[in-house]
C-alpha cells in the first residue's frame, strides 16, 4: 500500500508527491480555481517587482506559513530565478525575524497589563 | 573537494555505458513518451529543416571532470578525433557550404590539430564555433589560443554556472571559477564581448537538478554581477538544460532523483520549443567519424536512423534531409520550459 493513499505504516500528513496533484483542486470548485490560478500566475509575473524577488519574497512567506510545498517549490523556483543560497537564507531570516518580532512586539501588551495591574 | 574526479569510464561506473544510461532513461515510468508528446504537437516523425551548423566533437579529453558532463569528459580519456576524419569534415563543410562549423569535446583545444581546424574552418567561410572551458587557455601549451581564435573571429562560447565560486566550483571543480575569470579577462582584454564584433558567450548550466530560469533575466543578472563584482563583459547568456547522460544523469540516479527530474521534464514539455530543437538543424559529428543527430545521442550512441549515412565519408546532404531524427526520453531535457540547445533557449 503507498503512503500516499494513508493506508500505510509510513502514513504522513505531508507527502512531497501531492504537490503534483495542486491541480485537481479544480475538481471541487473548477470555476473558483481558475480565478486562484490565473491570479497566482498574474502575481507572480514580471511587473514592478521582478519575477526573482518575488520568487524571494514567497520563499520567504513559505517559511512564514511553514507550507512544506511551497518551500520545496519556492526552493527549486529560487535557484532557477539565479538566486543563491546566502540570498535565500537571508530571504528565510527576513520571515523569522517578522514572526519572532512579532511575538517579542506583543511583550509590550503583556507590560501594558502588568502595569494595568500592578502598583 | 578535489578539482580532479575520475570519469565514469575510469571508475568502471555502472553507467559508464550508453546501453546502460539508455535502459536507465527507459524504464523511468512518464507521462507519456517523447514521441507521443511529439505526435501531440504534430512533429512526429521529427525531421531536420535545414542543415546549418555542423557540430563536431573531437574527442573526450578535457583538464576538468564537470559534474553534469554529458561526455563523460576528462584528463584520464583519450579519445581524439584523427587526422582522415578531421579532413573528411572540413570537406564536407566546404563541399556543402555548411555555416557554421561548432567545435566541441571535452576542450576542443587539447586536440592536437585544433589550431589547424579553426583555420581552415575560417577558410572554408564557415562561421566557426568554439566552446571552452576557459580554463584550458590558461595552460602554457594552449596560452595562444585566444589571439588564434580573434585573428579568425571564432564565436567564443564559454562556460560559466554562476557569477561566484562556490556555485561554479561545485559543478565544475575546485579554483576553476577564479580560473574562469582570469580567461574571461584575457578574452575580453583581445575585444572579445567588448563590441569590436569578436563575440563571446556564456552558457549556464544550472548548479543542481533544476531547470534553467528565464535567460533574458538571468543574463541581465550575469552582466551586472560581472561587470561589478570583475570588469567583465561578455555578448549573451546562454542557459542550457543539464542532460540526464553520463555524469549528470549518475548524480540524479544516486540521489535518487532520476524519476522526479525526468518527469519535471517531461511535465514541462513545450511544443514551441519541440519545433526549434536543435537537431532539426545540426549534424553531429563524432571523434571517429560516426554521425548523430545531436552531441547528445552521440554520447548515447544513438545514430542517424536506418537509411541515414553512418559516417561523415558518406554523408550525402540529400540523404541526411530525408532522415528520421532519432529520439529518446532524454530529448524531454530540449524541449522542457523555454526548451535549450547549444545555443541555449529556443522558445
Amino acid at each position: 500500500m503507498s503512503e500516499s493513499t494513508g493506508q500505510g505504516a509510513k502514513r504522513t500528513y505531508y507527502d512531497a508527491a501531492d504537490l503534483g496533484k495542486f491541480g485537481e483542486i479544480a475538481e471541487g470548485a473548477p470555476d473558483l480555481a481558475r480565478k486562484f490560478f490565473d491570479w497566482y500566475g498574474a502575481v507572480f509575473a514580471e511587473g514592478a517587482l521582478t519575477a526573482r524577488e518575488k520568487s524571494l519574497i514567497a520563499l520567504a512567506v513559505s517559511h512564514a506559513v511553514q507550507c512544506p510545498y511551497c518551500i520545496d517549490a519556492y526552493s527549486t523556483d529560487a535557484l532557477e530565478k539565479g538566486s543563491n543560497v546566502d540570498q535565500m537564507t537571508e530571504a528565510v531570516h527576513v520571515a523569522a525575524a517578522i514572526r519572532g518580532g512579532a511575538s517579542l512586539v506583543h511583550g509590550v501588551q503583556m507590560r501594558n497589563h502588568v502595569h494595568a495591574l500592578g502598583m | 573537494m578535489g578539482r580532479i574526479l575520475a570519469t565514469l569510464q575510469k571508475r568502471g561506473a555502472e553507467l559508464s555505458g550508453a546501453d546502460a544510461q539508455r535502459a536507465l532513461l527507459a524504464s523511468v515510468p512518464l507521462p507519456r513518451s517523447f514521441e507521443a508528446a511529439l505526435g501531440s504537437s504534430g512533429l512526429f516523425p521529427l525531421r531536420p529543416t535545414t542543415l546549418d551548423i555542423l557540430q563536431v566533437n573531437v574527442g573526450r579529453r578535457c583538464n576538468q571532470t564537470c559534474k553534469h558532463c554529458h561526455v563523460d569528459a576528462g584528463p584520464d580519456r583519450s579519445e581524439v578525433m584523427p587526422r582522415d576524419v578531421m579532413e573528411a569534415v572540413l570537406a564536407f563543410l566546404t563541399r556543402h557550404r555548411v555555416g557554421r562549423l561548432d567545435i566541441t569535446g571535452g576542450a576542443p583545444e587539447l586536440h592536437p590539430d585544433f589550431r589547424e581546424l579553426v583555420v581552415r574552418g575560417a577558410a572554408a567561410g564557415a562561421h566557426v564555433m568554439h566552446r571552452c572551458n576557459l580554463t584550458a587557455i590558461l595552460l602554457p601549451n594552449y596560452a595562444d589560443i585566444p589571439a588564434l581564435l580573434a585573428a579568425h573571429r571564432v564565436e567564443v562560447i564559454a562556460s560559466l554556472p554562476y557569477f561566484q565560486a562556490r556555485e561554479t566550483d561545485a559543478q565544475r571543480g575546485a579554483g576553476v571559477f577564479d580560473e574562469s575569470i582570469e580567461g574571461l579577462r584575457r578574452l575580453n582584454a583581445l575585444g572579445y564581448g567588448r563590441g569590436t564584433g569578436l563575440e563571446l558567450n556564456l552558457v549556464a548550466n544550472p548548479v543542481g537538478t533544476f531547470l534553467p530560469g528565464d535567460q533574458a533575466s538571468l543574463e541581465t543578472m550575469w552582466k551586472r554581477e560581472l561587470k561589478q563584482r570583475f570588469d567583465l563583459d561578455f555578448d549573451h547568456l546562454f542557459t542550457i538544460t543539464n542532460m540526464p547522460i553520463s555524469r549528470f544523469l549518475e548524480f540524479i540516479d544516486e540521489r535518487g532523483r532520476t524519476v522526479d527530474y525526468m518527469t519535471r521534464l517531461a511535465n514541462a514539455y513545450n511544443p514551441v520549443a519541440a519545433a526549434s530543437v536543435m537537431c532539426r538543424n545540426t549534424l553531429s559529428v563524432g571523434y571517429d567519424g560516426r554521425l548523430y543527430d545531436c552531441d547528445f545521442n552521440q554520447m548515447l550512441e544513438m545514430p542517424l536512423a536506418d537509411g541515414a549515412p553512418r559516417t561523415i565519408f558518406d554523408a550525402s546532404l540529400a540523404a541526411l534531409h530525408e532522415r528520421e531524427i532519432a529520439v529518446g526520453p532524454h530529448c524531454f531535457g530540449c524541449t522542457a520550459g523555454a526548451g535549450s540547445s547549444c545555443g541555449g533557449a529556443v522558445a
